[in-house]
């Protein structure tokens, strides 16, 4: 058992969870894989079907050579084998939002192989997720159940948007070490620009494998690759937030393990999570899978990739995640936790790299990580479109450094900031929030205060620690505004500490 | 007018060239033609209104001096063709009110360089069958009668509507496809030309899949120039057809009447089947003399794999066409019949909307792909389809093409084979071959058997090398001076 496995303590003893996902990320890309019709969220319903979209007879699907980038370039992101040879195959279902009667996607032959992603526990531990491959297929059209009681509509503008799959081994051991990996990964598409990993339009999104084994058995499969090892999964489809993803987990795990301390059996099968009442219920058994009879796509060739062009994208690969940690760690100083948090979003690593040129970089890191982030998060405002730019958080940070204003002071120029009423200098000018670090004035301040308080000034000599009570009393006296540092040393002198 | 509807396709352009006639009247006749022959059932849909005004466009440009490689000259148009706003069914009730918004682009081609569309001809269900039984609309009838009997015959299928409106004079060429030999065949029965060229010559956008992998467009005419003539508008590199070929198009009538001289000509001895009538047997024989007269060398090859051909065939074909079907659901187009829910309304939409054939394909091709039989039927037919474009490959060191009969028999009686759809397959053993290994395949009339049928002969090139074919088939032609044409009695 490792360190970091959750354990669930059943009846019957402990059990672990196993998990492996399958992320479906829409490719950004303007057009779709095969048809050239376009790509948009907010579109009236059918209004971006091509010919080919729709299935009319004789049309045929030509490759979207950009997703085939895009997919190399997440291939590369993911430290993957790059595939020079891969396939089209057909996958054959009858649905009405498949307007084929087929999905194209790459069963056999993935345009690429094995990698890893490394991710990041909230404790700032970290662990390996295997990918197993990635491949590029459609993605289906939209069936909308709720117009009208008898009927059901077809929407197809999304029918033909390509997606990668992205499935990993089962390496995950709890619902947060699932999201966490969600999180990553969405945060390396997003790096790349292969994807813009909005969950809630249903860009991203998992099937989720669960099993529950006991405590040793997923060692044993590790040592052997033999899944006999684990117990029987579940797929859980379509999982579209961090929070269901963990619900689903939760309740799946719960579910089967009381299956298996009752005696039962797990059936593997496919299931849906219910988010209304948080359960997953069953979808359809191992009997009713469909049979797919995949094949080749006759329609096209295969896809064989030149390797330069590959070297030239690897080329013009933007900073990774990973990498730009470790420079963020080494170039600023900061804590692998406060890096982490900075790099998980790359608008955020941007806008903390443009406000800590020349500043000091741990105090912008707090800045950006706590005051600006609680109010973003707060507003429901991403990064990118903060209205405190990073030259305005360098201000307010400069100022700090300099003196002009204690790190107190600063949270209510930050406020003042926030509600628009001007920069930093502005706003310490016009409030006169400037600190007093004039010793003069400091002196005469702490000379009343231990003139009026006498009995506090000697008892402070028993009890060193009570010089808060006069440190409060000074900056009371003073809005705030004084220097904490200077008003100390005054303070230790004067009373003769 | 009866004279402009038997000039060759090079003899009308020319007679518009020299303003002896205007691609009207030209068309006039024709229509006139089609109008007589409706016991022939060639045409599931004529366009003599549409064939009209594109002809008199034709002559409006010949006046302003555009005159395009076709130009004026009036075709039939297979009805697996999509045609913008012109009923395109593939002669199936699933979609018999389907009128794409669209034109396929070896169509396209053809209005391009100034052609004229007379129609839509009758073809075998979505390109399935050998006979033109499986149709819709019911079956072509071959102009052609054995002497001194009124039997109805097959003029072959799946392209038994551009076969019998060419050989009935109806139209100067028509458009065609082949998948196992729905070209070849049906020229042979009626005793015209036709050539299905190298896979991925002509753009497959627009026509109807049957089997995505082995379909190929070609012409039907009759003589050998003119369907070079036809096949240089049809062919050309299509972005649009991922498994078009990025080559140029030759101007493949400066082909015909090259001298053959020297060329290696193949006779693979394993088409010398079982049961081949004698007289199938001599006309090749009589082909190879032709040949050698002409100066080519005969050189005698084997391709081992060829008995496993026919098997493979009747796999691969199936399995894409299950696949290539799906989309008929009665969701969008076509045909749809409301059931109880949707599992209903999908197979009452095809129960109702697919003929027999396709049905029985369908459901072979979904066997062969279903899990546990995949790799024993389709996997394997597979490695057969290799095998046995190996063995071409093999064989075309040693020589420059390859001569074979076209078909096991002359035409049959409409009704012989239908309820046995083995026999029925075994029609296209001479044919599939060349599918199955993407190379082009012509059939040329080259005689009339005991009956006063007449009877092709197939010539087999290397990929890309229709010129060779051309060639060949223009001495063997000429040799065979076939001027035979069947009496009308329709």
């Amino acid at each position: 058992m490792s360190e970091n496995t959750k354990l669930i303590q059943g009846r019957t003893g402990p059990w672990e969870i196993v998990l492996g996902l399958e992320v479906h990320a829409q490719v950004a890309s303007n057009a779709k894989l095969f048809s050239g019709a376009a790509v948009g969220f907010g579109a009236g319903p059918n209004e971006q079907v091509s010919l080919v979209d729709a299935a009319m007879p004789g049309m045929l699907p030509v490759i979207n050579r950009h997703c085939v980038e895009q997919a190399v370039k997440t291939g590369l992101g993911l430290k993957a084998q790059i595939n020079l040879k891969s396939r089209f195959d057909r996958k054959n279902y009858f649905y009405p939002d498949l307007p084929q009667g087929y999905q194209i996607s790459q069963f056999k032959d993935p345009i690429v192989g094995e990698g890893e992603v490394i991710v990041e526990r909230d404790d700032g531990s970290t662990f390996t997720v295997r990918i197993e491959r990635l491949h590029l297929e459609q993605d289906a059209g939209k069936s909308l159940h709720d117009q009208d009681p008898n009927a059901t509509y077809v929407d197809l503008n999304r029918a033909g948007t390509a997606l990668m799959e992205i499935v990993s081994r089962p390496d995950m051991r709890s619902s947060e070490e699932a999201a966490a990996y969600v999180k990553k990964l969405r945060t390396i598409l997003v790096y790349l620009g292969t994807c813009d990993g909005d969950m809630e339009k249903g860009n991203l999104r998992a099937d989720v494998n669960v099993s529950v084994c006991r405590p040793g058995d997923y060692e044993k499969y590790r040592a052997t690759n033999d899944f006999s090892h684990l117990g029987t999964r579940c797929e859980i489809k379509n999982v579209n937030s961090f929070r269901f993803i963990q619900q689903a987990i939760e309740y799946e795990a719960r579910r089967q393990i009381e299956i298996l301390e009752d005696g039962g059996k797990i059936d593997q099968e496919t299931r849906l999570f219910d988010t209304v009442k948080g359960e997953t219920r069953s979808m359809r058994s191992k009997e009713e899978a469909h049979d797919y009879r995949y094949f080749p796509d006759p329609d096209l060739l295969p896809l064989e990739l030149d390797p330069a062009w590959i070297k030239r994208i690897e080329a013009a690969l933007p900073e990774l995640p990973d990498a730009k940690k470790a420079r963020f760690q080494s170039q600023y100083g900061l804590s692998a936790y406060d890096a982490g948090v900075l790099i998980s979003e790359q608008a955020r690593a941007d806008f903390y790299e443009a406000a800590a040129k020349g500043r000091d970089a741990k105090l912008v890191a707090n800045w950006v990580t706590n005051d600006l982030a609680a109010k973003l998060t707060a507003g429901g405002i991403g990064i990118e479109n903060s209205p405190i730019f990073p030259a305005a958080v360098a201000e307010l940070v400069q100022l700090i450094e300099e003196g002009v204003i204690s790190s107190k002071i600063a949270k209510d120029v930050f406020e003042r900031m926030w509600l628009g009423e001007g920069s930093a200098s502005e706003i310490v000018e016009k409030q006169g929030l400037k600190q007093v670090s004039d010793t003069g004035a400091l002196e005469k301040i702490i000379d009343e205060l231990i003139a009026a308080n006498p009995g506090q000034a000697s008892a402070v000599k028993e009890k060193p620690q009570a010089i808060g009570w006069f440190v409060g009393q000074v900056m009371k006296a003073t809005q705030g505004k004084a220097n904490p540092g200077a008003v100390n040393e005054l303070l230790k002198a004067k009373l003769g500490l | 007018m009866s004279d402009l509807t038997s000039l060759t396709l090079k003899a009308a352009l020319d007679g518009m060239a020299a303003k002896s006639f205007s691609a009207v009247e030209l068309t006039q006749a024709h229509v006139e033609a089609v109008e007589a022959a409706k016991a022939l059932n060639a045409f599931s849909f004529p366009t003599p209104d549409k064939a009209l005004e594109m002809a008199r466009a034709s002559d409006e440009r010949r006046a302003k001096g555009q005159t395009g490689r076709l130009e004026g000259a009036p075709l039939g148009i297979k009805d697996l063709f999509a045609t913008e706003g012109v009923q395109s069914a593939a002669a199936s009730k699933i979609l018999a009110t389907f009128r794409p918004p669209y034109e396929s682009t070896v169509t396209a081609n053809l209005w391009r360089d100034g052609a004229v569309m007379l129609g839509k001809l009758n073809m075998d269900e979505f390109a399935m069958g050998s006979s033109n039984e499986t149709s819709a609309y019911g079956p072509v009838v071959n102009p052609w009668r054995a002497e001194g009997g009124n039997a109805k015959l097959t003029p072959g299928g799946s392209s038994g509507g551009s076969a019998s409106a060419v050989a009935a004079e109806l139209c100067l060429g028509a458009t065609a496809t082949d998948t196992g030999g729905s070209i070849r065949q049906p020229a042979a029965f009626t005793g015209t030309v036709g050539i299905k060229p190298t896979y991925g010559r002509c753009s497959r956008w627009g026509v109807v899949a049957f089997a995505s992998s082995l379909d190929q467009a070609g012409p039907m005419a009759r003589t050998v120039e003119d369907s070079a003539i036809l096949l240089t508008s049809m062919c050309g590199h299509d972005p649009k057809d991922s498994t078009s070929l990025p080559v140029e198009t030759p101007d493949f009538a400066s082909f015909v009447g090259k001298s053959v001289k020297g060329l290696r000509v193949g006779i693979p001895r394993e088409y010398r089947v079982d049961g081949m009538p004698p007289e199938i047997e001599k006309l090749w024989e009589q082909g190879i003399a032709w040949l050698k007269e002409a100066g080519c060398e005969i050189v005698d090859v084997s391709l081992p794999h060829t008995k496993y051909a026919l098997p493979a065939y009747y796999i691969i074909a199936p399995a894409e066409a299950s696949s290539n079907l799906a989309r008929y659901d009665g969701m969008r187009y076509g045909l749809r019949v409301e059931g109880q829910n949707l599992t209903d309304t999908y197979e009452k939409t095809r129960a109702e909307g697919f003929g027999n054939e396709v049905k029985r394909r369908i459901l072979i091709g979904t066997y062969v792909l279903s899990a546990g039989y995949y790799d024993a039927y389709y996997l394997k037919a597979l490695k057969v389809r290799r095998r046995i474009a190996d063995d071409f490959d093999q064989a075309f060191e040693k020589v420059d093409a390859l001569l074979t009969p076209t078909a096991p028999s002359a035409a049959f009686a409409l009704g012989d084979k239908s309820d046995d759809p083995v026999a029925m397959y075994l029609n296209d053993i001479f044919t599939v071959t060349v599918n199955l290994a993407g190379l082009p395949g012509m059939s040329v009339p080259a005689g009339l058997d005991a009956n006063g049928l007449p009877l092709g002969l197939q010539l087999i090139g290397r990929a890309l090398d229709e010129g060779t074919l051309f060639s060949l088939g223009g001495a063997i032609e000429k040799a065979a001076d076939f001027k035979a044409k069947p009496k009308k009695w329709w």
